[in-house]
C-alpha cells in the first residue's frame, strides 16, 4: 500500500472518530421537560466532510515535515515567509512606508465623511482593539510576560472615567491621562508581587488578578453600580455642544488619533533602550541579567507600559459608548486581544495592527461569520501555535551589521 | 449570637461536598502538570462537556422508565467515556505537536482550545442555561434517620468522589500503569529509556483526568439542576486553585487542596457573604502562587542554570 492510500485511509478513520466524538453534543438535542430527542444527521455528515479535508491537510503537512522538503517548510509556509520578507523589504523602504502611512491616514480621516454611522462605529471599535493589542504586545510580544488578565486594565480605564465623572464631575480630558495613569499603577501593583514568577505561573496570577478586578466591579454595588454598570457617561464637547452624530464622529477621530499615537510610540519604544532591554528579558532572563539589565525595573516597566494603553483605550471606550458594565471585561475579551497578538506575530507591530484590524472588522463585514467569531479565534490560536508560532508577519530581530551597510537593517527592522 | 451547631454542620458538609468536586477536577490538572508541565486550560471545558453529555444521555433515557439511579449511573459513565475521548483528542491535536516548543506555546494553544470548546458547545447546543432533569430524590430515609445532616445530592457527590479518589490513589500506587505514570512524572527521559511509552502514558493521563472531570460535571449538574456552556471556566479556575493550593503535580495535594478550598468557600459564603466566595478563590490563587508556589504538599522547584 502506498503512502497516499495510507494517508487517505487514516484520514477516513480520523474523520469517523471525530464524528463519533462530536455526535452527542453536536448532533443530539434534547428537551428534558417534553422528553423529545432530535437528531441532526446533517451536522454529522458536515462534520465528516470537514474533518476529511482538515485531517488530509494536517497529515500532508506533518508528512512533508518529516520526509521530503528538506527544510521542512511546506508551500504555504514558504509563501508566507516570502510574503513577510517582502513586507519587511517594503516597510524598511522609507518612501513606501511613508506613502503607505499617508494612504492609511487619508482613508482614516475621510471615512466618517463617506461612510455611514455604522461604519464609523465599527472602525472606531477596531482602532480601540489596535490600541489594546499593541499595549498587550508590549508585555507579551516584546517583553515575553504572558498577561492573561489584560481586560482588567481596560476596565480600570473605563471605570476611571465613568466613576470620576459620576462622582466628581471630572471631564474627559482630565480623565484620559488619569485613566492611563491608574491602569499603569494597577500594572505596577500587579507587577511588584509577581516579579519572581515566570511563564505559566505569571499567566495564571494575571488571570486571577483580572477576574478579581471584574468580580470587585460586580460586587461593590454601592460604588460601581454592580452588574448594572455605569450609565450616561458624557462624550467630550468640542468647543460647543455637539449633536449625536457629530460627537460620534468626534470620538472616532479621537480614537483614530490615539491609535496613531500608540503605533508611533510603541514602534519608537521597541527600538529604544528600554525596548531592547524588554526584548532581552523575553529572550533569556538569566543572560540579560548577566548583561547588567535590572530585571526588577525592566519587568515593572513592561507591566506599566503595557497596561497604560489599555487604560487610555478604556477611557475612550467609556466616552464613546456612554455605558460600561463588568460584562464587557471578561476573560474572553482578554483572550480575544491575546489572539490578535498571537496571530499578528508576537512583538511585531505591523503584524499586530493588521491582525487587530482584520479580526475586528472581518466579523462585522462577513455577517455569516460573526457568529463563529470566538470559535475561530480559539481555533486560530491553536493552529498558529502549531503551524506558525511566529505569527503572520513575524517580528524581526534587530540585526547588527558592523559594515554599517544596508541602512535598513542597521536601523533595526521597523516591524 | 450564640453558636448554631446545626448551621455550622450544614455549612461544613456543603463545603466538603463542593470541595470533593473541586478535588475531582483538580486531579486532572495536577496529573497533567506533573507529567508534561502544562496547565491544561481546556480542562474546565471538559468538565462542562461532561455535564452536557450527561444531560443529553439523561434526556434520551428519560422516557424509558429506568429508575433514577440507573439513569444517573449510565449518564455518568457515558459522559466519562466521551470526555476521555475529548481529552485524548485535545491532547493529540493541540498539545502533542507542540512538545519541545517554547513554554508559552502550549499554554496559548490551551487557551485557544478552551475558547474553541466553549464556543463549540454554545453553537452546537444553546447559549442559555438548560435545566438538568431532577434525578436525585429529595429525601433518603436513612439520611433522615441520621438527623438529615446532608442533602441526598450532596451525599451522593461526596461518597462517589471519595470512592473514586481512593480508587485512583490505589491505581497509581499499585498497578503497573500507575507506576509508569509516576516514573514518567519524575523523569520522562529516564522512563523512556526503561521502556515506558511516554506518549501512551501522557494519553492515559489525559484520559483519566478527563473522565474524573466528566464525573464531576455530571454530579454537579444533577445536584444543581442547571447546565450552561460557560460553567467550565469558573469551575476550572477553582479546581486549578485547588491543585495549586495542594501543590501542583501532587495527587494527594490536589485532593487536600480541593477540600480546603471547598471548606474555605463554604464558610466564607455561610458566615460572611456569598458575593465574595469567588473573589476568595481567586485571591487565594494569586496569594499562593506569589508566596508559596509549591503549595501545601508540593516541593519547591529548584532552577539550575
Amino acid at each position: 500500500m502506498n503512502v497516499t492510500m495510507r494517508i487517505l485511509l487514516r484520514s477516513l478513520m480520523v474523520s469517523a472518530w471525530f464524528v463519533l466524538l462530536t455526535f452527542p453534543v453536536l448532533c443530539v438535542k434534547v428537551a428534558a421537560r417534553q422528553h423529545t430527542v432530535t437528531v441532526l444527521w446533517e451536522r454529522a455528515v458536515g462534520m465528516f466532510a470537514v474533518m476529511i479535508g482538515c485531517s488530509l491537510l494536517w497529515m500532508w503537512y506533518f508528512h512533508r515535515k518529516e520526509h521530503g522538503a528538506e527544510s521542512g517548510s511546506s508551500a504555504v509556509s514558504s509563501a508566507l515567509a516570502g510574503f513577510s520578507e517582502k513586507w519587511h523589504g517594503l516597510t524598511s523602504n522609507r518612501v513606501f512606508s511613508s506613502s503607505g502611512m499617508g494612504v492609511l491616514l487619508a482613508v482614516g480621516v475621510l471615512l466618517p465623511l463617506v461612510g455611514s454611522m455604522y461604519q464609523t462605529t465599527i472602525f472606531a471599535n477596531a482602532f480601540l482593539y489596535v490600541m489594546l493589542a499593541l499595549g498587550l504586545n508590549i508585555a507579551v510580544g516584546i517583553a515575553g510576560q504572558l498577561v492573561l488578565g489584560y481586560a482588567a486594565f481596560y476596565a480600570i480605564g473605563a471605570y476611571a472615567y465613568g466613576l470620576l465623572n459620576q462622582y466628581f464631575g471630572l471631564g474627559f480630558w482630565v480623565c484620559l491621562p488619569l485613566g492611563g495613569l491608574l491602569a499603569a499603577l494597577a500594572g505596577l501593583l500587579l507587577g511588584f508581587p509577581v516579579l519572581r514568577l515566570q511563564g505559566d505561573y505569571l499567566a495564571i496570577v494575571t488571570l486571577g488578578f483580572g477576574e478579581i478586578v471584574r468580580l470587585l466591579l460586580n460586587n461593590l454595588r454601592d460604588i460601581t453600580g454592580g452588574s448594572q454598570g455605569v450609565a450616561s457617561i458624557p462624550r467630550p464637547a468640542f468647543f460647543m455642544e455637539l449633536s449625536a452624530e457629530q460627537s460620534m464622529n468626534y470620538m472616532y477621530y479621537l480614537t483614530f488619533a490615539a491609535m496613531l499615537v500608540t503605533i508611533v510610540v510603541v514602534a519608537r519604544l521597541k527600538n529604544s533602550r528600554v525596548g531592547l532591554a524588554l526584548q532581552a528579558l523575553r529572550d533569556d532572563e538569566i543572560a540579560s541579567e548577566a548583561m547588567g539589565i535590572d530585571l526588577r525595573t525592566v519587568k515593572l516597566q513592561a507591566f506599566a507600559l503595557g497596561s497604560c494603553w489599555a487604560g487610555f483605550a478604556g477611557v475612550l471606550l467609556a466616552a464613546r459608548i456612554n455605558f460600561i458594565s463588568p460584562a464587557s471585561f471578561t476573560f474572553m475579551d482578554s483572550a480575544m486581544v491575546l489572539s490578535m497578538v498571537v496571530l499578528g506575530g508576537m512583538g511585531s507591530i505591523s503584524g499586530v495592527v493588521v491582525a487587530a484590524l482584520v479580526l475586528t472588522l472581518a466579523p462585522e463585514y462577513l455577517r455569516a461569520f460573526s457568529e463563529y467569531r470566538m470559535l475561530l479565534f480559539g481555533a486560530l490560536m491553536v493552529l498558529m501555535m502549531i503551524f506558525r508560532p511566529q505569527g503572520l508577519i513575524p517580528s524581526r530581530k534587530r540585526a547588527y551589521s558592523p559594515a554599517g551597510a544596508a541602512s535598513g537593517s542597521a536601523e533595526g527592522g521597523r516591524a | 449570637m450564640e453558636f448554631d451547631f446545626q448551621y455550622f454542620l450544614g455549612i461544613f458538609f456543603s463545603g466538603l461536598t463542593r470541595g470533593s468536586i473541586y478535588a475531582l477536577i483538580a486531579l486532572g490538572y495536577t496529573m497533567v502538570y506533573g507529567i508534561i508541565g502544562l496547565i491544561n486550560f481546556a480542562h474546565g471545558e471538559i468538565y462542562m462537556l461532561g455535564a452536557f453529555t450527561a444531560l443529553i444521555v439523561a434526556g434520551i433515557l428519560g422516557g424509558i422508565g429506568l429508575p433514577w439511579w440507573g439513569i444517573l449511573v449510565i449518564a455518568a459513565l457515558v459522559a466519562m467515556v466521551w470526555c476521555s475521548a475529548y481529552g485524548y483528542t485535545v491532547e493529540k491535536v493541540a498539545y502533542k505537536p507542540l512538545r519541545g516548543a517554547s513554554r508559552l506555546a502550549p499554554l496559548i494553544s490551551a487557551i485557544g482550545m478552551s475558547t474553541f470548546l466553549q464556543n463549540y458547545v454554545q453553537l452546537a447546543q444553546t447559549s442559555n442555561s438548560v435545566p438538568f432533569p431532577r434525578l436525585i430524590p429529595r429525601r433518603f430515609s436513612f439520611l433522615q434517620d441520621m438527623g438529615n445532616f446532608m442533602a441526598p445530592g450532596d451525599f451522593i457527590m461526596l461518597v462517589t468522589s471519595l470512592l473514586i479518589m481512593v480508587a485512583l490513589a490505589l491505581f497509581i500506587r499499585y498497578t503497573k500503569m500507575g507506576k509508569a505514570m509516576r516514573a514518567t512524572a519524575q523523569n520522562r527521559k529516564m522512563a523512556m529509556l526503561l521502556g515506558i511509552d511516554a506518549d501512551r502514558i501522557i494519553s492515559l493521563t489525559f484520559i483519566i483526568g478527563s473522565a474524573l472531570a466528566a464525573l464531576g460535571g455530571t454530579l454537579i449538574a444533577a445536584r444543581t439542576g442547571q447546565v450552561g456552556f460557560a460553567i467550565g471556566f469558573l469551575a476550572g479556575m477553582k479546581a486549578f486553585t485547588a491543585a495549586v493550593l495542594g501543590g501542583i503535580g501532587s495527587i494527594p495535594g490536589a485532593m487536600l487542596g480541593g477540600l480546603v478550598l471547598g471548606l474555605a468557600e463554604g464558610f466564607t459564603a455561610g458566615y460572611f457573604s456569598s458575593d465574595y466566595e469567588d473573589v476568595l478563590a481567586f485571591a487565594l490563587l494569586v496569594l499562593i502562587l506569589i508566596f508559596r508556589p509549591a503549595g501545601l504538599l508540593g516541593r519547591a522547584a529548584i532552577q539550575k542554570v
